[in-house]
């Protein structure tokens, strides 16, 4: 709230915001982990005279794996927004960005920690709000207000789906209790339809297919910062909704859980799909998040069929790979936007075809992005791979069980799974090769550098923790496994964790192995290469010597194979030249490819049913008289009904 | 324990032994079929001890990165090496989910190539770089459906148990999920049909135009880890394709080597009896890899 009260004149305003938020943080996760590693929830209740009853907080180790994230990201993108987004250089929005963000980051913080429905709806709605606040803090560019709208619209849509969800809640159940086994009494159809509305209208908050429409326009138009917070942590809390609502409700039959896999699966292999095709940086990242979310869901999926078919080990393994990828996507996402950040703030363009060869003048840059990307492939030894692997192992025990109906959904998600890795690898080194490898496709103003600490620090702990996660899921996963024993009351979860626990040794056994064994022989062949270091020579143009930058591959044509396999799911906009005379003159060749689900449904039906509706205007004469007596009607009409 | 530990260090060696001959048995088979005496069975290693003691010449544009692409190859595949069982023993390294290690251990040696050959910035290392991205991306669910569908009959978490395994999986499971791994294995070591190994003309290459301007020592390091990639797949199909699982480990061993020379012969008569597909017929060959892999699940749920 800092921001609010101090005068934008003040030089030492923004660094002042930022240590309170410093500090805020620190608690923030300072009790996050508090709360990771008591076994039992800290509750607090205050009767308040408000709809839906008492003011109800609850902070147990579930909170506290969202909680930890929230304030982390929330933490280092304000000291990266100290240099990145300056006061004094935007006093327009500068104060803005600040409220909202600290305000979104309280809001967030509220919703986790909220054991009754009412109150996290009011926190879900403060979070969308000052999350449009920040989408739109550059609200003069093209392409923003767009961006904002979409947003604005997919949040109240989500919002008014959890709110159908509480109120179906509070009717079968009788109050707003929003924590664990509050709903066990629920019967089937009735479960069913909560089980729906919560998918719906979390999902559209973490970006599931087809619910994503929001999210790369948002996520590219957003200052870089806040994307980063908003691919780590925001759209995180709808992946949190989801997991508390499986909680409270009673055991799912097994149709969720592999509604959970397909629909995992499908966001998976879409999200990364239109990111290959992505020449937009940000864009191409924003999509990498629908795609981190469909894994996140198929392993909560996983947990969702163990508790169906009674098997601790696969909840175990489950619900450990969604929470680890919740933290892993956490931090390599960020890093990766603070990345984009830093090339946008040097190069002044996100587009990477007019970029390239930044790994020789912004080499901390390239090592963080180049730790992100390998990350963000889920590659060994880095942490994407520690949740990965858990993930597939659980998706293997499933498909495994022949008993099991919904074991097809499991094979299912071992194909989108591996298809998506094998995208995700194409993705991101594109994204390495064509920014930072090669020699700049264009002569910028002034050679790009790398920014200063307040920027560099955030992203260099970012890959840190990458690194450090990838060797310490052993001693992470018994904290995750408690929340996964208090997630599936009367299973012997903590038994089974052992299995995981295997795997996830074998990972950071690997990984120690791999990362040695790797310096060292790099480490030999550079010394060995220490004569050729002083001399070295043009690449070699295989007899062609009057090459240019303009020549090197660029990211359409890195991915072209792709787009042509995939072209019946992309259907990219291509503009090729037409080359028939013997000496032709210059030409250019464009594709860019827009969101299917956006493009090709949600904007032909609204316009559909805009066009519908303008017969309804005659209700709409601007005659004051008139409105009150609709109202009058209404409230008449709801009143009988609810007799 | 003694024995389990020499067969361990056997198992190492073998690994990072054989490879080299394992490539000359190919080139010879090839010669030999075509009427031609050909390179000495040993000529890879007389090629790698000759670029060993070489100089190199580095590219102005290069990076880090550009050195990375063969050291992580190399570590990758022998990393890969050691968790591949072998006939009447496990590997030396086994837990559960092992068999995932395996496969993004060759894929993170891929993420290195591919980006190795962008850091020169030459566009012909760009066009290499972008095949083997988008080969290796269709032909890696025909890898682990294939996967699921050899654990789904044995129900194990791990690569030696899915391959002991397969002594009671049905012969025509085996039989598709051996001819889909067949074809990723020789789309991941850029073998005919997919590209041609041989030629060394820029423009009809994977494998060999992404590593151009790779030279000296770091180039015996690509020739050598490519050599192991090839090698450790072959054991791995070859492991699975035969019904060997309960086998005492010393009449393994001569199992295994039998099976690594008939797989060589194989390879080599199949690079004599065809031709390079085009490039965008590729993809759709490694698509009917993929539907194999299924089709051996789908014959597993009908059971």
């Amino acid at each position: 709230m800092a921001p609010l009260l101090l005068r934008t004149r003040l030089r030492a305003g923004h660094a002042i915001s930022v240590v309170l938020t410093l500090i805020a943080s620190l608690l923030g996760a300072g009790g996050a982990l508090l709360a990771l590693s008591g076994a039992a929830a800290e509750r607090l209740e205050i009767v308040w005279n408000w709809p839906g009853g008492a003011l109800s907080l609850q902070a147990d180790g579930l909170a506290g794996v969202f909680l930890l994230s929230i304030h982390l990201i929330a933490g280092l993108t304000a000291v990266y927004g100290l240099e990145y987004w300056p006061l004094r250089h935007y006093p327009g929005h500068g104060r803005k960005l600040l409220f909202f963000s600290g305000l979104m980051t309280g809001a967030m913080t509220l919703i986790v920690l909220a054991g009754n429905g009412m109150l996290l709806l009011v926190a879900w709605e403060v979070m969308a709000i000052s999350g449009y606040f920040l989408v739109t803090a550059e609200s003069d560019k093209a392409g923003v207000p767009e961006a904002g709208w979409n947003y604005f619209i997919a949040s109240h849509a989500s919002g008014l789906l959890l709110l159908a969800f509480m109120a179906v809640l509070g009717h079968a159940t009788g109050s707003y209790n929003f924590s664990d086994g509050a709903a066990t009494g629920v019967d089937g159809p009735t479960a069913n339809l909560l089980f729906i509305l919560a998918l719906a209208g979390f999902g559209i908050k973490a970006g599931i297919f087809p619910f994503h429409v929001w999210l790369p326009a948002a996520h590219a138009n957003a200052p870089s910062h806040v994307s980063a917070l908003f691919s780590g942590v925001v759209i995180k809390m709808g992946i949190y909704g989801l997991v508390r609502a499986l909680w409270i409700l009673p055991a799912p039959p097994a149709w969720w859980g592999a509604a959970l896999l397909l629909l995992g699966g499908v966001t998976a292999v879409y999200g990364m799909a239109f990111a290959v095709n992505q020449q937009d940086i940000k864009r191409l990242l924003a999509y990498s998040s629908v795609e981190n979310m469909g894994i996140v869901l198929m392993a909560i999926g996983v947990a969702t069929l163990g508790k169906t078919a009674n098997e601790p080990l696969w909840i175990a393994l489950g619900l450990c790979a969604a929470l680890l990828h919740v933290w892993n996507h956490s931090l390599f996402k960020p890093a990766l936007f603070l990345g984009a950040g830093a090339v946008l703030h040097a190069a002044g363009t996100r587009e990477m075809e007019r970029l390239g060869g930044l790994a020789k003048s912004m080499p901390w840059t390239a090592r963080v992005v180049l730790v992100g990307a390998v990350a963000i492939c889920g590659l060994p030894p880095l942490n994407g791979f520690v949740s990965e692997l858990l993930l597939y192992v659980g998706l293997f025990h499933v498909q495994g069980a022949a008993t099991l109906s919904a074991w097809p959904a499991g094979a299912f998600a071992i194909g989108a799974l591996s298809l998506t890795g094998g995208l995700a690898l194409l993705c991101f080194t594109k994204l390495y090769g064509v920014v930072f490898s090669g020699v700049p496709r264009q002569v910028l103003d002034s050679t790009p550098r790398d920014p200063g600490w307040r920027m560099r620090a955030p992203m260099l702990l970012l890959a840190a923790a990458c690194v450090l996660l990838g060797l310490a899921a052993p001693w992470l996963l018994p904290a995750l496994g408690s929340v996964a024993g208090a997630w599936a009351p009367g299973l012997d979860v903590r038994l089974a964790l052992e299995g995981a626990m295997e795997t996830a040794r074998g990972a950071s056994v690997a990984a120690g192995l791999l990362l040695g064994s790797v310096a060292a022989l790099w480490g030999a062949l550079r010394w060995r290469a220490r004569g050729a270091l002083g001399r070295t020579m043009p690449t070699w143009g295989c007899g062609y010597t009057a090459g240019t930058p303009r020549i090197q591959y660029t990211a359409s044509s890195f991915a072209q194979i792709l787009a042509a396999q995939f072209e019946w799911l992309l259907h990219p906009i291509t503009r090729t030249p037409r080359v028939d005379h013997l000496f032709p003159g210059p030409a250019s060749f464009s594709q860019n490819t827009p969101d299917l689900i956006l493009e090709r449904a949600l904007e032909p039906g609204a316009r559909r049913i805009a066009e519908q509706m303008i017969r309804l205007r005659f209700l709409q004469h601007g005659r004051v008289q008139f409105y009150v007596l609709y109202l009058a009607v209404a409230l008449i009409l709801f009143l009988v009904l609810s007799q | 324990m003694t024995a389990a530990l020499l067969h361990s260090l056997f198992h190492v060696a073998a690994f990072c032994m054989l490879p080299p001959l394992f490539l000359g048995a190919i080139n010879k088979t090839k010669a030999l079929i075509a009427g031609r005496r050909g390179p000495a069975l040993l000529q890879v290693y007389f090629d790698l001890f000759k670029l060993l003691r070489k100089d190199m010449v580095l590219s102005e544009t290069t990076t880090g990165v550009f050195l990375a692409g063969p050291v992580v190859a190399v570590v990758t595949a022998i990393g890969a090496g050691l968790l591949t069982p072998v006939a009447g023993h496990g590997a030396p390294l086994v837990f559960a989910g092992d068999f995932v290690l395996f496969c993004y251990l060759l894929a993170l040696g891929r993420f290195f190539t591919i980006s190795a050959a962008l850091d020169t910035g030459s566009p012909f290392e760009g066009m290499g770089a972008a095949r083997e991205a988008a080969y290796s991306c269709l032909a890696e669910p025909a890898l682990f459906v294939g996967l699921a569908a050899l654990s789904h009959v044995s129900g194990s978490m791990t690569l030696s148990g899915i391959v002991e395994g397969t002594d009671i999986a049905p012969i025509s499971v085996i039989a598709l999920v051996a001819a889909a791994w067949f074809l990723v294995l020789l789309a991941e070591n850029s073998r005919i049909p997919f590209d041609d190994p041989n030629t060394h003309l820029e423009l009809t290459m994977i494998h060999e135009v992404m590593v151009l301007d790779h030279s000296g020592p770091a180039f015996g390091l690509v020739l050598y880890g490519a050599a192991l990639k090839l090698f450790v797949m072959s054991a791995l199909l070859s492991a699975v394709a035969l019904p060997f699982g309960a086998l005492h480990p010393l009449p393994g061993w001569a199992v295994f080597l039998c099976a690594m020379l008939a797989m060589a012969v194989i390879i080599g008569a199949v690079e004599s009896g065809m031709a390079r597909l085009r490039l965008n017929v590729a993809p759709k060959l490694l698509f009917c890899a993929s539907l194999l892999s299924a089709f051996a699940l789908v014959l597993l749920a009908r059971a």
